[in-house]
């Protein structure tokens, strides 16, 4: 597509999610505070959309917005009195804040200002061209080649079952108690 | 056969004649932008016409037959008297989650029609991973069901809300697991190629047992996923007045009403292009002339002829069915529907390998 159609999109998905980012973390309302944090995730697949990643704009998609923002809602809906759901902002709370958030920004930066160091200018690809093939993607995650995922993948179902397992150990009532 | 490419290719090539590739894009997206929600809006008026007329058969009634023949105009003057309806102003509800969450709900309903593909060529967009999109996009409606029980301050809402999210939530996983069992026998998740791929054999036949096991899971849980018929507690209303939606009035109850029935067809819709073969023709090896004639009608009426097929299912289940309790219902989603899906995934390993 045309450079400045990607740069006006990238511009708009980028002012959207700075201002929708401030409101979730100033916000006093539990829930509206997840509702901006959801905006936010649906503007970070706008992002992956942008650069051709379909299959990681989609799991943002289905994991964070359709997951893991439910769980949230759901958190606070079954723990919280419903007129206690206001939280309170204290001074120590923003500084803690804006401590992390530098931290995190001279990280990136760093990261970036490598990077830009190392690769040539030429070869940069910040919009992809072309769509990652999803078979392509199935094999990475289940090989045992190079650069091939299955031993992560294995170790983290086995992770997953255990956290199963002790849910239900957690949530099942004793049937006879001694 | 002839296909809607040749419309939508002459349209873009008309385009870029006389204009650059950007204005040409830009001018594509906003037609395509007033096509969908226009046939968006057409079809649920259809479809609510369709609803009482069919409910009033089973009832031994007659349904709506005073406006218009057959009472057909009945549902465009329900949509005329919703649009200037007021929006009454509640006290004390958060106003900005109580008019996002219409929005909310409507919004994921749009873009999950948008990927569905009418005909060759007549798909807003044809993701590689397209069978995933649509499965992310749906659950984007869940979050606006919580929240419109959530923000409207009312116990009935918020109760339906709870029951609607755990509900939408479960029946989702059976869902998905029922689409993947056919993404495994068509190996692509491109809704194109797997609507390609059925030009001899829709998946119903090609997969065999477990493709009609899956066909089943599909349409219990898509039905579910609805709100509707024996499975509408959210909205139960002998208990809960009307559900997540009471407080909503003029079009933001439109919202909800439009896309609880948009829903219905796109469920309807994904079942056709999976398991039914999208717009592809009946085709029985060996009978040339039955296979001309059925050739010769076009392919958007295939679509849309099982597409309604399957709505009709989903409308005689609903004026069928009595309700179900709450344990009931999460009983047959984590006790029999999800581990049969389960076992029914492997069912189609053994056949991809074998067969």
């Amino acid at each position: 597509m045309d450079p400045i159609v990607n740069l006006v999109i990238f511009a708009g998905l980028a002012l959207a999610s700075i201002v929708l980012s401030v409101l979730a973390v100033t916000c006093k309302s539990l829930l509206r505070a997840a509702t901006y944090l959801l905006l936010v995730l649906i503007c970070t697949a706008g992002f992956y959309l942008l650069l051709n990643y379909h299959f990681l704009a989609a799991v943002q998609i289905s994991v964070y917005a359709g997951g893991v923002v439910i769980l949230f809602i759901f958190a606070i809906f079954l723990t919280t009195n419903k007129d206690e759901v206001l939280t309170k902002h204290t001074t120590r709370k923003y500084i803690r804040g804006a401590v992390a958030a530098i931290g995190g920004m001279a990280l990136v930066g760093y990261v970036l200002w490598k990077n830009m160091l190392y690769t040539p200018v030429e070869n940069q690809t910040m919009i992809g061209d072309q769509e990652m093939k999803m078979q392509s993607i199935g094999d990475a995650l289940m090989g045992t080649e190079k650069y091939q995922y299955l031993l992560p993948f294995e170790v983290l179902s086995l992770l997953l079952l255990a956290v199963i397992i002790g849910g239900i150990v957690i949530a099942r009532k004793e049937s006879n108690e001694k | 056969m002839f296909h809607f490419e040749v419309v939508t290719q002459w349209i873009d090539e008309f385009l870029r004649t006389y204009l650059t590739d950007v204005w040409a894009l830009l001018i594509e997206y906003v037609l395509i932008g007033v096509v969908i929600l226009g046939v968006y809006a057409v079809l649920a008026l259809v479809l609510i016409w369709l609803e009482r007329k069919i409910c009033a058969f089973f009832q031994c009634r007659l349904g709506p037959t005073r406006v218009g023949p057959l009472g057909l105009l009945q549902s465009v003057a329900d949509m005329v008297k919703i649009l200037l309806k007021e929006l009454i102003k509640i006290d004390r509800v958060d106003p900005f989650l109580f008019r996002l969450a219409a929005f909310m709900v409507i919004i994921a309903s749009i873009c999950t029609f948008g990927a569905i593909p009418f005909d060759k060529g007549l798909l807003v967009i044809d993701f590689n991973i397209g069978v995933f999109y649509l499965l992310a996009v749906s659950s984007l409606g869940v979050v606006g069901i919580l929240m419109a029980g959530w923000a409207s301050n009312n116990k009935y809402t918020m109760i339906g809300a709870m029951r609607s999210g755990a509900q939408l939530i479960s029946y989702e996983l059976s869902c998905g697991l029922a689409m993947m069992t056919i993404v495994m026998l068509s190996g692509s998740l491109q809704l194109s190629e797997i609507v390609e791929q059925q030009a001899y054999a829709w998946n119903l036949w090609r997969g065999g047992i477990p493709a009609i096991i899956a066909f089943v899971i599909y349409l219990i849980a898509g039905h579910a996923e609805t709100n509707r018929g024996p499975f509408d507690l959210p909205e139960a209303e002998s208990e809960l007045t009307a559900g997540y939606h009471t407080e909503y009035s003029g079009i933001q109850f439109g919202f909800f009403y439009l896309a609880e029935y948009l829903n219905m067809f796109i469920i309807a819709a994904i079942a056709t292009t999976l398991f039914l073969g999208g717009w592809q023709p009946l085709y029985i090896p060996g009978w040339d002339a039955f296979n001309s004639t059925m050739a010769f009608i076009p392919p958007v009426m295939w679509f849309f002829a099982k597409a309604f097929a399957c709505v009709l299912l989903s409308l005689w289940v609903r004026w069928t069915m009595p309700r179900l309790r709450i344990d009931q219902l999460l009983n047959l989603e984590w006790k029999i529907l999800m581990p049969l899906a389960l076992i029914n995934i492997l069912l189609m390993a053994l056949w991809v390998i074998y067969l």
